[in-house]
This record gives C-alpha cells, sequence and structure tokens, in this order.
C-alpha cells in the first residue's frame, strides 16, 4: 500500500480519512519528524485497525508509533460490544501486560556513588534475567489458578510486598473477571517456574536519577525531586501471556470468518466480544494481566532485599505500576454519552486524568502516572494523565521510544562491548549476559524518547512531569 | 539454508530447502539463531513434537509455536531437527542441550511466531518458508 494521504488537523495531530473499508479514520499523534518518520506499513496497519467491526470514532496511533504485527505498536483503538464491536489478540500482543512499574528509593545519588558498582553486581545476580533463567518459586497448578486470579493481590497475600503496594497499580493489584480456567495447561506449564524473572530482550530493571522537574505540583504529590534515585522495572507475563497469545491468536484466526469478519491480516485476527471466543479470551487475558502483576510484584521483593542488603534503612516505596501491552473494559464519553468500551491499547499506556476513580487519593487530584521507558542510554519520563486525554484517545499516551531500526540492522551496526564502554563513559553501569542482546537494544536503534514525550505533551494526551536518567541498567 | 530478515520491531526468519520438511529444519534452526549460534548448541537430549496445521502455513506457526515452548519448559535449545510432514500432520524428534547463559550468552528470547509475512512458497521444486518471530 503505498502512504496514504494525511491532513493535519492539529499541529501534533494527522488524520487519515477513511477509504476503502475503514469504518472511522486513522488518528496519528505526532509532530512533523515524528511522521515523517512513520513509514507506510504501520499507516496500513492503522488503517486496517479502523476497518474492524464496532471501532469508535478513529484508530490511533501514539508519537512512539511503528510497525508491528496486526495493531502497530503504539496503536489504541476503542471497540462497543453493543454495536458488533470485537476483541482482538493481536490488539494487545503476545506480551499480555508487559509494563512499567516504578519506585521510589528515598536515596540520593551521593549516597549510592560508591556503591553503584556493588549495586549493580548484586542485582544481575539476584534478579533472574536472561533466556532460560528460572525463578525461586515453583508453582502448583492450584497456585498458579490463584494467582492468576488474584494477580499482585494473590502476591501480598503470599508475602511479596506490602498491601500498601497495591494502592499503586493499575486496578488495585488484580484485574477482575480473569478466568484461570481458560488459560491452556501448556501457558500454565511455560510459567511454573517463571514466576519472578524479568525475560529478555527490551526488559529491563534501572537505576534512575530525577534530573529534571517540568511540573512542580504533580512532581510534589508523585513525591519526585530532583536528584532522587528512582527503581523501574520493565517486564511482562513471561511465557505465560506469549501462550495464551499464540492459543487464542490460533482459535481467532479460524473463527473469525464465522462471525463474517474479514481480516485484512491474519494477526488481526478478532472476533465479537459478545461472542464465546470472545469471552473466553478476555477470561484468559485478564489471567495474563494478574500474571504479569503478580510478577512485577515478586520482582520488587527480589528488588527491595538486594536494597536492604546495602541500604539497611531504604523503604522502595511504589510510584505507580502500569501496563501498556493490554484490552479493558473502561466507561469513555462518546458524544456527550457515557459508554462501556472495550480499549485496546498495544505498546500505548493508560493516562486517567484527574479525578479519575481508579487513581489512589493522592494522586487523584493530578492525574495517573504515566511511566514511559526510554533505552538503556536516553532518559526514561515520568508524565500524568489529562482530562483532555480522554476526548484526545480514550485517556492513552505513548509507552516508549519506539524501535525505529530493526535488531538484525542494529546487530550489523553496533557491537554490545562497544555500546558498553560508551555509557561507561557518561557513568552508566550496563550488565548483560549478552553481548549481541546488547547491540540489539542499542540507544539508537530507538527513536528520540525525548521527541516521542515532546509531542505526546504537547498533544495533551499526557502532561511531562520528571526526566529521568538510568545509572544502572540490568538487560535481560 | 537460512537467513534472518528485518522487521522494524521484532525478527523474520526465512528458509529454503528441496523438500517442505527440510525447509521447517532449517526455520528451527533460524529460530535458534535469535537466540545464539546453533554451532554451540550440542544435539544431547532429544524431544518429540507432533503438531498438525489446516494447510502448510499454518503448519510452520504450529512447528515453531511447539518448539518455542519446548524451549521454553525444558530451558532447552535445539540444533538438531528431523522432521516428517505428511497431510499436513507433522512429527518430529529435535535435540538439544540445557541453556547455560555462560555458554550460549542468550541474546534474546522468542516469545511466539506472528501471522506476519508468514509464507510458504513452492517454485520450481524449491520450497521457501518465512515469518516474522516476536521477541
Amino acid at each position: 500500500m503505498a502512504r496514504p494521504e494525511l491532513k493535519r488537523i492539529g499541529e501534533y495531530c494527522w488524520q487519515i480519512e477513511p477509504f476503502g473499508k475503514m469504518h472511522v479514520p486513522g488518528i496519528i499523534f505526532a509532530d512533523r519528524n515524528l511522521i515523517n518518520d512513520i513509514d507506510e506499513k504501520t499507516m496500513s496497519q492503522v488503517c486496517n485497525v479502523a476497518a474492524l467491526p464496532g471501532i469508535v470514532k478513529a484508530s490511533f496511533a501514539m508519537p512512539d508509533a511503528h510497525m508491528g504485527y496486526g495493531f502497530c505498536i503504539g496503536g489504541v483503538a476503542a471497540f462497543d460490544p453493543d454495536d458488533g464491536g470485537v476483541i482482538s489478540g493481536g490488539g494487545v500482543g503476545f506480551d499480555i501486560a508487559c509494563g512499567v512499574r516504578t519506585f521510589h528509593t528515598g536515596l540520593t545519588e551521593d549516597q549510592i556513588t560508591s556503591v553503584k558498582e556493588k549495586l549493580a553486581e548484586a542485582m544481575f545476580r539476584d534478579i533472574p534475567a536472561g533466556v532460560g533463567s528460572t525463578g525461586n518459586i515453583t508453582l502448583t497448578s492450584d497456585a498458579i489458578n490463584n494467582m492468576l486470579a488474584g494477580g499482585a493481590v494473590w502476591a501480598v497475600e503470599k508475602g511479596f510486598g506490602t498491601k500498601e503496594d497495591l494502592d499503586f497499580i493499575e486496578e488495585g493489584g488484580c484485574a477482575k473477571d480473569a478466568i484461570p480456567a481458560k488459560v491452556s495447561p501448556q501457558a500454565k506449564k511455560r510459567q511454573q517456574e517463571q514466576m519472578g524473572t524479568l525475560g529478555s530482550g527490551n526488559h529491563y530493571l534501572e537505576i534512575q536519577k530525577v534530573i529534571d522537574i517540568y511540573d512542580a505540583q504533580i512532581a510534589e504529590a508523585f513525591g519526585l525531586k530532583k536528584g532522587d534515585i528512582m527503581v523501574s522495572i520493565h517486564c511482562g507475563s513471561r511465557g505465560l501471556g506469549h501462550q495464551i497469545g499464540t492459543d487464542y491468536l490460533r482459535e481467532m484466526a479460524s473463527q473469525a470468518a464465522q462471525y463474517g469478519i474479514e481480516l485484512p491480516d491474519r494477526e488481526l485476527a478478532s472476533v465479537p466480544v459478545n461472542s464465546p471466543l470472545g469471552q473466553d479470551y478476555l477470561g484468559a487475558m485478564r489471567s495474563g494481566i494478574n500474571c504479569a502483576l503478580a510478577n512485577r510484584q515478586i520482582l520488587t521483593v527480589l528488588v527491595r532485599k538486594v536494597f536492604s542488603k546495602i541500604f539497611p534503612n531504604t523503604n522502595l516505596k511504589m510510584l505507580y505500576d502500569v501496563s501498556h501491552n493490554t484490552a479493558k473494559m473502561e466507561e469513555h464519553k462518546v458524544n456527550g454519552k457515557s459508554k462501556n468500551l472495550l480499549i485496546h491499547r498495544k505498546g500505548a499506556t493508560r493516562s486517567y486524568g484527574p479525578g479519575s476513580s481508579d487513581l489512589p487519593a493522592c494522586y487523584k487530584a493530578f492525574g495517573q502516572p504515566v511511566l514511559i521507558g526510554g533505552t538503556m542510554g536516553t532518559s526514561s519520563y515520568i508524565l500524568a494523565g489529562t482530562s483532555e486525554s480522554e476526548s484526545l484517545a480514550f485517556s492513552s499516551a505513548c509507552h516508549g521510544a519506539g524501535r525505529s531500526m530493526s535488531r538484525t540492522q542494529a546487530t550489523k551496526q553496533w557491537q554490545g562491548s562497544q555500546i558498553v564502554r560508551q555509557l561507561a563513559e557518561r557513568k552508566i553501569i550496563i550488565k548483560s549476559r549478552s553481548m549481541r542482546g546488547l547491540a540489539e537494544e542499542a540507544p539508537d536503534a530507538y527513536k528520540n524518547v525525548s521527541a516521542v514525550v515532546e509531542a505526546t505533551a504537547n498533544a495533551g494526551l499526557a502532561k511531562k512531569v520528571a526526566k529521568l536518567l538510568p545509572l544502572i541498567c540490568v538487560k535481560g | 539454508m537460512w537467513e534472518h530478515f528485518a522487521h522494524q520491531a521484532d525478527i523474520g526468519i526465512r528458509a529454503t530447502a528441496d523438500s517442505l520438511s527440510r525447509a521447517f529444519e532449517e526455520a528451527a534452526l533460524a529460530l535458534t539463531a535469535i537466540i545464539t549460534e546453533p554451532q554451540k548448541v550440542e544435539a544431547i537430549e532429544s524431544v518429540q513434537i507432533e503438531c498438525s496445521g489446516g494447510n502448510e502455513e499454518l503448519l510452520l506457526v504450529n512447528w515453531l509455536s511447539s518448539v518455542i515452548y519446548e524451549m521454553d519448559v525444558r530451558k532447552t535449545l535445539f540444533s538438531k531437527f528431523n522432521v516428517k510432514i505428511e497431510n499436513l500432520r507433522l512429527s518430529a524428534v529435535v535435540w538439544g542441550e540445557k541453556i547455560n547463559q555462560n555458554k550460549h550468552f542468550p541474546a534474546v528470547e522468542p516469545k511466539a511466531v506472528t501471522y506476519n509475512q508468514l509464507s510458504v512458497k513452492n517454485e520450481n521444486g524449491e520450497w521457501t518458508v518465512q515469518c516474522v518471530i516476536d521477541v
């Protein structure tokens, strides 16, 4: 497909008028440079989603949009179950509820400088990461079902972390109405030894320093000060989520035709939300969300243990935990009326504005923390959801930098050891078992995260609150 | 013969051989090569894999998904594959060894097989199979 014609409908907003089988327009949030970087394949994925039944308002793409499979990465779409709206496994992806969790350490850079290498070593040793790593917990089949039903709430009940942590996780740490029975035995088997593991690829554990504050009032509410040392975890639902994606994509692809759904791309396999398979997938996918939340909760305890060995009096307090690969039933206003819609966010972060009932009391007046992961050599950002975000893109924002170069190209261009050296010169410690893995994750293989965040903020999807610089990065 | 091809977020694998089953074997080798150099993986332990598919493309997805599943639950990498395909039913024996992070330095973990750029083609007796792996 040729690059569709784009109409600039706002300074940071571009529209593809509906053509062919599109029911609604495509809307891309970006500045001029970012829009020029978004290729025609990504745009055709935006258009394909616009052709799915029951889509409401538009098929959206965030400023970090790049080519995915089915949905683009950075894609957001709402479907109305009462109007034949669909649920798509490809709209969630294989890494269900991949997300970011950020904590305060209560420490400043001076306090960690002398022990930085020791801290990096301890995290690399004590947090299971990389291909083939296993956690210290093996779950029985009953325990797996309880974990899938309870998420982080289950983990806290089992002694991983505190009840206070739960206030700072989407939906209080548990996706309601998960149906563990709809998760295949194979998916459960894959997870048996993977609780409390980080995974690989773009997943990481980072120690970061707050280097800039953009909104003093919200930063204060989030407990952020310049110079603060933070910890962020980026990971998802591990083997269980990957298998749920595999299982249901296969089923959806074979059943879509019987509901009269034409698939422009098999990866967009979808069925009506209100169909038996749609409901089964919802139950399984919510179990996947709970698996990711439980996993990040267990990792939290491992990180706290590392810190308490080196800094006996630290208390790692949660800032927030938010996922960026999900489909969630949410109430949104459409043409002045409240509707219950299924919001797919594939590589996009929920960004509820002030007043949302899902927010902890201390954030309610300020909006939801939106955690944007950078690369190991560039900044991460903390944003806050805005009131206008709901009318713009069903309360959604970007999720990271977004890749600009393939892994195969990145390994041709860089060597892992060279990246480690260059980052060491900037006092960033990188720990990884694979030099090739590091080359694939080279900071320059990503879009400029600052430009992505700037466009997100200027478009009104979220407000800039703070900028964080990595000091230590443990890659999976 | 196998190769990796570029995909903006993930990794494409493509394999060519004179029979469908040989092309499937090569595709599985390309899958291992996403993680590590296949020649570093010794063929010590064997696993039996059976699967089927509604057509050759779906069979490819199911085959590679089965290999990913076995890798994940056994924490094993595979380097030798013996595939037989009859009437869209596949039966295979695969050999490999347990992942050793200090020997294999695994780069990245394949999460799943996507339907993106999925194809199985036979031109002049030469089979080419390809798909994109989510990592």
